[in-house]
């Protein structure tokens, strides 16, 4: 056992060190963590904050990106008709971040040009948020009205400066995930940069899940539609009845 | 104390839903009515779904009929022949409604459905409620009021399918109970309500039938009518949320036995003013809504839409 450990120990060992430390993932010149990598929403959730934190090998721009599951959102627009406001047009969009989270050490624009940021969709202005119809493509109001409701719903934001480094070296900065947090898979970029140019950037997962009984009755009430249905009816008829002879009684 | 609701995916304030429940429940034992169309309303100035808000509703309005359905029938106060034709009516007409429900879902446009049958029923319920209780209070001060006809004969006597009703003392054409019913099985589906409000006024203005059996008929048909609803409502759109009925009724059940006991205290036709002025009010707050200028006129789709 001891053998086979020290053997797998040299292994890990021989290859971190032939890494080069220019690697994107998991580089020397930044490592980063976060205090969790599960969001459980629960029965009691009301929204939580995970911290976010590393070290860089030396001074730099920190940039931290949190994405959610990708997924299609429908915009809306009301109308007025004959006085009253009626739902009008809609533009649906593909490969929507249901959550998208970015925190900087200082405004994306002192930190970098534009066309840094832009291929790795950093910045809401960059996300690739396209119309499932070609023909929607220039009507941008709708685009910025999907940003605009997913900041409203705390689901999307931006914390220039909200990234702490200490000492040049450690840096944290706390993730907000309100409660109504979409479930998914996430993944928590970190970018650091340095004189404008992105040199090293790391990418951990994160998972946003329902657990126990919030779980268990959304999967139920899912697969076992019926029988969901009717358990709703018998709690129903039994509390309505229960009230009845309770009061009667007293 | 927040509790996160499973099928709305949000976090609500417990006490609070607790409360709103008491409160509603309250008035509706006091009034005599399921409490639907003050409860969905509500909901939905809150943050629930439309969607979520209308199916749970219906699950809620179950639980706060029963015991009134219960107690109407060991006192014999249940048609049960009228309540059944009602029920074949209601049970037809609420899957017609859960299937609208659906479609209009579908296209975006239930939002703005619920909102514009609450704004329509509601104020000419509301108005007529307030209208009526008005004059019944100007006639009790005049005692010389002529009598009303006890047979009128109108069109609707001359229908077919004649059915003898004992209970209720009436020999009517099926087809009127059956389109009540259906009719009202559509309002329980697409709002979220029992639909006593409509039902009741309905049989004893176009029915004809005795009031002592009136609302324990109708509280017998809401029962199953509601369950249906609720049961086509978790099958087709998974929009009922347990936790939040559960919130509502444990509030609700016992708000309705502390408003029926209360209700003792007040005279019929102030309690008719009070209920027709809260119904106006809820329409006057739905309208509101639907007339004012929106802060955002665009929207995202939510839960319970079109995916």
């Amino acid at each position: 056992m001891r053998r086979t450990a020290q053997a797998m120990a040299a292994v890990i060992f021989s290859v971190g060190a032939n890494s080069s430390p220019a690697a994107s993932q998991g580089s020397d010149a930044l490592i980063a963590d976060l205090s969790s990598r599960e969001i459980a929403i629960t029965t009691g959730f009301a929204g939580t904050a995970l911290l976010l934190f590393g070290t860089v090998d030396d001074a730099g721009d920190i940039v931290v990106v949190v994405r959610g599951p990708k997924r299609r959102e429908i915009v809306r627009r009301k109308q007025r008709v004959a006085g009253v406001w009626v739902t009008g047009q809609s533009v649906a969009f593909d490969d929507v971040p249901a959550f998208y989270f970015l925190a900087s050490t200082r405004p994306l624009n002192d930190i970098a040009a534009a066309a840094v940021f832009a291929p790795k969709r950093i910045g809401a202005n960059n996300l690739r948020i396209v119309p499932v119809s070609r023909a929607d493509v220039g009507r941008t109001g709708f685009r910025r009205a999907l940003l605009r409701n997913k900041a409203r719903n705390g689901l999307y934001s931006e914390n220039q400066g909200a990234v702490k480094v200490k000492g040049g070296r450690l840096f944290r900065t706390r993730v907000f995930f309100p409660s109504n947090v979409p479930t998914g898979n996430y993944a928590a970029e970190v970018y650091l940069l340095r004189n404008g140019v992105i040199i090293g950037d790391q990418s951990t997962p994160l998972v946003v899940r329902k657990v126990g009984l919030e779980a268990n009755i959304f999967q139920f009430a899912h697969q076992h539609s019926i029988l969901y249905g009717i358990i709703a009816i018998v709690i129903a008829l039994g509390a309505g009845w229960l009230a009845g002879v309770v009061f009667r009684k007293a | 104390m927040q509790i996160y609701l499973p099928i709305a995916e949000m976090s609500v304030n417990a006490l609070l839903l607790l409360g709103l429940g008491g409160g509603v429940g309250f008035l509706s034992g006091m009034f005599g009515v399921g409490g639907g169309f003050l409860m969905t309303p509500l909901l939905i100035f809150h943050g629930i779904p439309p969607a979520v808000a209308v199916a749970t509703e219906a699950n809620q309005v179950v639980a706060a009929s029963v015991s009134g359905a219960l107690a109407h029938w060991r006192r014999r106060n249940v048609d049960a022949k009228m309540g059944v034709v009602l029920l074949v009516g209601g049970l037809f007409g609420s899957s017609l409604g859960v299937w609208l429900f659906t479609i209009l879902r579908d296209i975006g446009q239930i939002d703005f459905v619920i909102s514009i049958s609450y704004v329509l029923f509601l104020g000419v319920v509301g108005g007529l409620m307030v209208i009526e209780s008005a004059r019944a209070w100007i006639r009790s001060r005049k005692t010389s009021a002529a009598r009303r006809k006890l047979h009128q004969h109108t069109w609707m006597h001359g229908l077919p399918f004649k059915m003898r009703f004992r209970t209720s003392k009436l020999y009517i054409s099926a087809l009127l109970p059956l389109a009540i019913g259906i009719f009202v099985g559509i309002l329980a589906a697409i709002m979220g309500v029992g639909g006593g409000f409509v039902m009741v006024p309905a049989m004893i203005y176009l029915l004809g039938m005795p009031t002592s059996v009136v609302v324990g008929t109708s509280l017998f048909q809401i029962v199953f009518v509601t369950a249906n609803v609720t049961l086509l409502q978790a099958i087709n759109n998974q929009t009922v949320d347990i936790v939040l009925a559960l919130l509502l009724l444990v509030g609700g059940v016992i708000g309705a036995q502390l408003g029926a006991i209360f209700s003792a205290r007040l005279k019929g036709e102030q309690l008719r003013v009070l209920l027709g002025l809260i119904v106006l009010v809820v329409c006057g707050g739905v309208a509101y809504n639907l007339i004012a200028v929106p802060a955002d006129p665009f929207s995202l789709a939510g839960i319970g839409s079109a995916r």
